[in-house]
């Protein structure tokens, strides 16, 4: 098997001592590979995705992005979450730069792109996310899908390693969810590197390599989409997946 | 006296100590700028000790009278052989004092910037000084600039207290006019209000339209 990308070794995260929020979590992330995380809410799938560029620190385990440990809070650390892209559930777009300076601010601070070099690849991300016609615009002027496809090229302008989706579509209006989904679809058929914690079953059947179904905590099954959505081995599971059928 | 006989003699005086206050309220309000910006940047750091730098010079600022702080400016640094000129002292004085207040109103506008934000930045990598410098700060300002325009009319207000160090603005000027009986002490005091008004009304005026311009939409 190939080295994996990401990958979490036995982690544990407890909020305040008491609530056991992941429990003994093991999973690599191979190149290319594109893995969905389902699972009821509380169930510690959005903690899950957060471990992996450290918005929230883990008590046990250990976490490597590309055979690396994830350091404590400080430059390392900076550097290492330059190389992991993450797409939030309410998109969260700098609210006082403008889209394209959204997109360009990572790679100048950071990166230290000439803003030329910057702006170049901005527009090029823009346009592939179909915005390009916004870039002079503030976020809160853009529809939610809009905005939402902008974060994903800010992430995409890092060149990161993998990409990180934490319900990525939520939040989004109905008529906006398939606009989010096709540039996800797209990406992964780009050969992206993407953990996509998210409930859209058809972007899991179309895209997805792996399911992994959490619970409370922990990791209760993992298969390919076609099996997980036929039959799942776990009662749990389709328990939770006849409720996401029927409503 | 007549007002022309009082203009010929006090015109002078007048506008020699209405730029005195200007510069005295602008240079300390810059100050106050800077420094409630480093307090509030220490007050939100993720490093202890900072953070208790940071609260005690609020809560010294914050519960000591200003003719006090401009007392121990005088002696304090005078001694200490830091700031020699009245002026300076009294700009010195007012910065740290109404800093202290602007670090409270900057806390209460990174408070106000949404958890998401800060995340979103650390995503792509920012360290800490670059997240505040860049996305919190900026963010934060815009959504205070209303309290910050009272702190700046409030700052300007207190320049009075310099007349007490010996900085001949505004009010130490009035003062001075009134021991000149021929003067009058209403035309001195109406005079001197006027002239308040003058900076003050169109300060509010200017802070309305920086409110309706940077405000950040959400």
């Amino acid at each position: 098997m190939v080295e994996a990308l990401a990958s979490m070794r036995g982690v544990n995260k407890w909020y305040g001592g008491t609530m056991h929020a992941l429990k003994d979590i093991n999973l690599d992330i191979a190149e290319g590979e594109v893995v969905v995380v389902i699972g009821p809410s509380g169930s510690g799938k959005s903690t899950l995705i957060r471990t992996i560029n450290r918005l929230e620190p883990i008590q046990e385990g250990e976490i490597r992005i590309d055979g690396k440990l994830l350091p404590e809070e400080g430059k390392e650390l900076a550097r290492l979450r330059a190389e992991v892209g993450m797409v939030f559930q309410s998109f969260n777009l700098f609210a006082h730069k403008t889209i394209l300076e959204n997109v360009t601010l990572g790679p100048m601070k950071v990166l230290k792109k000439s803003k030329a070099e910057a702006k170049a690849s901005a527009e090029k991300l823009l346009e592939r996310v179909g915005v390009a016609h916004q870039a002079a615009k503030y976020p809160a002027e853009l529809s939610g899908g809009q905005q939402q496809r902008v974060a994903i090229a800010r992430s995409l302008a890092m060149e990161p390693k993998v990409m990180l989706f934490d319900e990525p579509t939520s939040a989004l209006d109905p008529e906006m969810i398939n606009e989010v989904l096709q540039v996800m679809l797209d990406l992964a058929a780009a050969g992206t590197t993407m953990v996509v914690v998210t409930h859209e079953m058809g972007f899991a059947r179309s895209a997805a390599d792996r399911v992994v179904f959490m619970d409370e905590g922990a990791i209760v099954e993992e298969n390919d989409p076609e099996s997980f959505y036929k039959n799942a081995k776990t009662e749990r599971a389709r328990d939770f997946l006849s409720k996401l059928i029927t409503h | 006296m007549s007002w022309s006989e009082f203009l010929d003699k006090y015109q002078g005086p007048l506008i020699d100590a209405a730029w005195t206050t200007l510069r005295l309220a602008f240079v300390s309000f810059g100050i106050a700028l800077v420094v409630g910006i480093i307090v509030v940047s220490f007050r939100v750091s993720p490093i202890p000790p900072l953070v208790r730098v940071a609260t005690w010079f609020v809560a010294f600022f914050r519960n000591t009278p200003l003719l006090v702080v401009f007392f121990l400016a005088l002696f304090g640094l005078g001694d200490l052989g830091l700031v020699y000129d009245f002026f300076p002292t009294a700009a010195v004085a007012l910065g740290l004092y109404t800093g202290a207040y602007m670090a409270e109103v900057l806390r209460s506008g990174i408070n106000a910037v949404p958890q998401g934000q800060a995340e979103a930045g650390r995503s792509i990598g920012l360290g800490f000084i670059q997240l505040m410098r860049l996305i919190v700060i900026p963010q934060a300002v815009r959504t205070v600039i209303g309290p910050i325009g009272n702190l700046f009319v409030a700052n300007f207000k207190n320049t009075a207290v310099a007349s007490t160090i010996s900085v001949l603005e505004l009010t130490g000027q009035s003062q001075r006019m009134f021991n000149d009986a021929a003067a009058g002490v209403w035309r001195v005091l109406i005079v001197i209000t006027a002239i308040y008004l003058l900076f003050l009304f169109p300060a509010g005026y200017v802070f309305r339209w920086l409110d309706a311009r940077f405000s950040i939409k959400r």
